[in-house]
C-alpha cells in the first residue's frame, strides 16, 4: 500500500516528469496552446506510459541486459503507433490538430526512462501504476500549461474540445473575456517556455514552505541518533 | 561463446520485431476502414462548406479530375471535384495551393459555378501566424466567405488584390502577406476553372481518394 502512495506522490509531485525531470519538453512546450491540445497529448502519452511499462516489466525477465534499450524501444514505438492509429480513426480532428506531436512521443524521454528506471524492475501492478501516475503528473502539467497560455492568449478554455470528446463537449467551451486582437506571445512558444517556468518556480515556493514547516521539529529528535545508515 | 549469446540476442529482438510489427499490423488493419471513413467525412465537410449539396445530385467526392497546372500552385496533382446535376455541369470545386503566405503553403478549396462565378471558398489547411495571418480560417473570421458570389473577369482584373494594393478585399491588420496570397491563388484558380470548365468535364474520372491527403 505504501509503495503505491510513493508512486503516487513521485508521479505527481515529487518526480513530477515535467517539472522536475524536465523531460518531454518538445511535445510539451509545443502543443500546450489550448487546454483540448494538452488533453490529448497528455492522454495519449498516459496511454502509452502504461502500456509501455506494462509490457516491460512483462518481458523483465527473458529480455538479457545487453538488448534492452533496442527492445524497449521497439515496445514504445509500438505503443505510440497503436495509439496514433486508434487516435487517427475516433478523433479524427485532434488527431489533425496534434500533428506530428503523436509520433513524436516515442521520443520522449519520460516513457523510455520509466521503463529503464523502474518497470524493468518491477511486478507487473507497481508498474501499471508506475506508468498511470507519471502519466497523469505530466498531463497536468500540460493541462495547466494549456489552461494558462489559452486563457491568456485567447480568453476561452475548452476551445474545440468537441474535437477531442464529441460533438457534446462544443457546450464546455467558455469564454472568460473577448480581445480583438489575441495576446501572441502566449500563444507562440516563447509563451510556453514563460509558462512552465513559472510552474516550475510555483512548485518550488511550495515546496520551500512544505519544507521550512516540516524541517523544525524532526531536527531536534535526531540529535542523538549516533549512525544513520543510507535510506534508500 | 560469443557467437552462441550473439544468436540468442540476435533471436530475442527478432520475436520482439516480429511481435510489435505484428501487433502493429493487426491494428492497422482494425482501425483502416474507420480512418478512411473519417477521411471520408471530412471531405464530405469541407465540399459541403463550399457548394450547397442541393445545387447537385452525383457523388461530388468520388466524381474528380487530377490536374497539374501552375495556376493551381506549385505543386503536381491537385485535385479538382466535379458537380453534376442530371449529368449536367453544375460546379467545380478545386483544390489548390498558394505557397506566397507568411510561412509555408496555404492549401484553399474554391468552388467555381458553371457561369464562373465562385460558389465558396475556404482555407483547409495552413501555418499563418496565430492571431494575425490565421484569420483566414473561417473559425477566427468570416474573411474568406467576402469571396463568394464573386467572379474574376480577365487576367488583369484590376478588384482582385487587397486594399492596400487598391482592390477589394480587406487586408488583416499587422498581416497583408497571407490575405494577398490567398486572393492571388484564388483568382488564378477561378481563372482556370473559367477557361478549361467544359475540358474538365470532359475528361475521365480519376480514383479520388488516394491523392486526397
Amino acid at each position: 500500500m505504501s509503495e503505491l502512495k510513493t508512486l503516487y506522490k513521485e508521479g505527481v509531485w515529487v518526480n513530477n516528469p515535467a517539472l522536475v525531470q524536465l523531460l518531454g519538453l518538445c511535445p510539451l512546450l509545443a502543443v500546450t496552446s489550448t487546454v483540448t491540445n494538452a488533453l490529448g497529448l497528455g492522454l495519449a502519452t498516459l496511454l502509452v506510459l502504461i502500456g509501455s511499462n506494462v509490457t516491460v516489466s512483462i518481458v523483465r525477465n527473458w529480455v538479457p541486459k545487453d538488448i534492452r534499450i533496442p527492445v524497449f524501444v521497439m515496445i514504445i514505438a509500438g505503443f505510440v503507433t497503436i495509439v496514433q492509429l486508434l487516435m487517427n480513426a475516433y478523433t479524427f480532428g485532434l488527431y489533425q490538430s496534434l500533428g506530428i506531436f503523436i509520433p513524436l512521443i516515442v521520443t520522449n524521454c519520460a516513457i523510455i526512462g520509466r521503463a529503464e528506471a523502474y518497470a524493468s524492475k518491477n511486478p507487473v501492478h507497481l508498474s501499471a501504476f508506475d506508468g498511470l501516475m507519471m502519466g497523469l503528473g505530466f498531463m497536468i502539467v500540460l493541462v495547466v500549461l494549456g489552461a494558462m497560455r489559452e486563457l491568456i492568449g485567447q480568453g476561452t478554455l475548452f476551445d474545440g474540445a468537441d474535437l477531442l470528446l464529441g460533438p457534446w463537449a462544443q457546450s464546455l467551451r467558455i469564454e472568460v473575456f473577448n480581445f480583438d486582437n489575441q495576446f501572441l506571445l502566449a500563444i507562440l512558444p516563447p509563451g510556453a517556455f514563460l509558462g512552465l517556468g513559472l510552474l516550475i518556480a510555483a512548485k518550488n515556493v511550495i515546496d520551500a514552505q512544505i519544507k521550512s514547516k516540516q524541517i523544525a521539529p524532526p531536527e531536534a529528535e535526531k540529535g542523538p541518533r549516533a549512525r544513520v545508515t543510507s535510506l534508500t | 561463446m560469443i557467437i552462441s549469446s550473439m544468436a540468442k540476442n540476435g533471436a530475442i529482438l527478432t520475436a520482439f520485431a516480429l511481435a510489435t510489427t505484428g501487433l502493429v499490423a493487426s491494428i492497422n488493419a482494425l482501425t483502416a476502414d474507420k480512418i478512411a471513413e473519417q477521411e471520408q467525412l471530412q471531405l464530405t465537410a469541407q465540399l459541403q462548406e463550399v457548394l450547397d449539396p442541393k445545387s447537385y445530385d452525383n457523388q461530388l467526392s468520388q466524381d474528380c479530375v487530377i490536374i497539374t497546372d501552375e495556376k493551381l500552385g506549385p505543386h503536381a496533382n491537385q485535385v479538382i471535384y466535379r458537380a453534376r446535376k442530371n449529368n449536367k455541369p453544375v460546379a467545380v470545386v478545386i483544390r489548390h495551393v498558394t505557397p506566397n503566405g507568411y510561412s509555408g503553403d496555404i492549401n484553399l478549396l474554391t468552388a467555381v459555378l458553371s457561369d464562373g462565378t465562385i460558389a465558396g471558398v475556404r482555407t483547409t489547411k495552413h501555418e499563418e501566424t496565430p492571431g494575425l495571418g490565421d484569420k483566414v480560417e473561417v473559425k477566427k473570421s468570416l474573411w474568406i466567405t467576402t469571396f463568394k458570389s464573386l467572379t474574376v473577369e480577365g487576367e488583369d482584373d484590376a478588384r482582385w488584390a487587397v486594399k492596400k494594393d487598391g482592390g477589394q478585399f480587406d487586408q488583416f491588420t499587422g498581416a497583408t502577406i497571407t490575405p494577398r496570397a490567398v486572393v492571388g491563388s484564388v483568382k488564378n484558380a477561378v481563372l482556370f476553372a473559367q477557361t478549361n470548365f467544359d475540358d474538365i468535364f470532359a475528361a475521365p474520372n480519376a480514383e479520388c481518394l488516394e491523392v486526397t491527403k
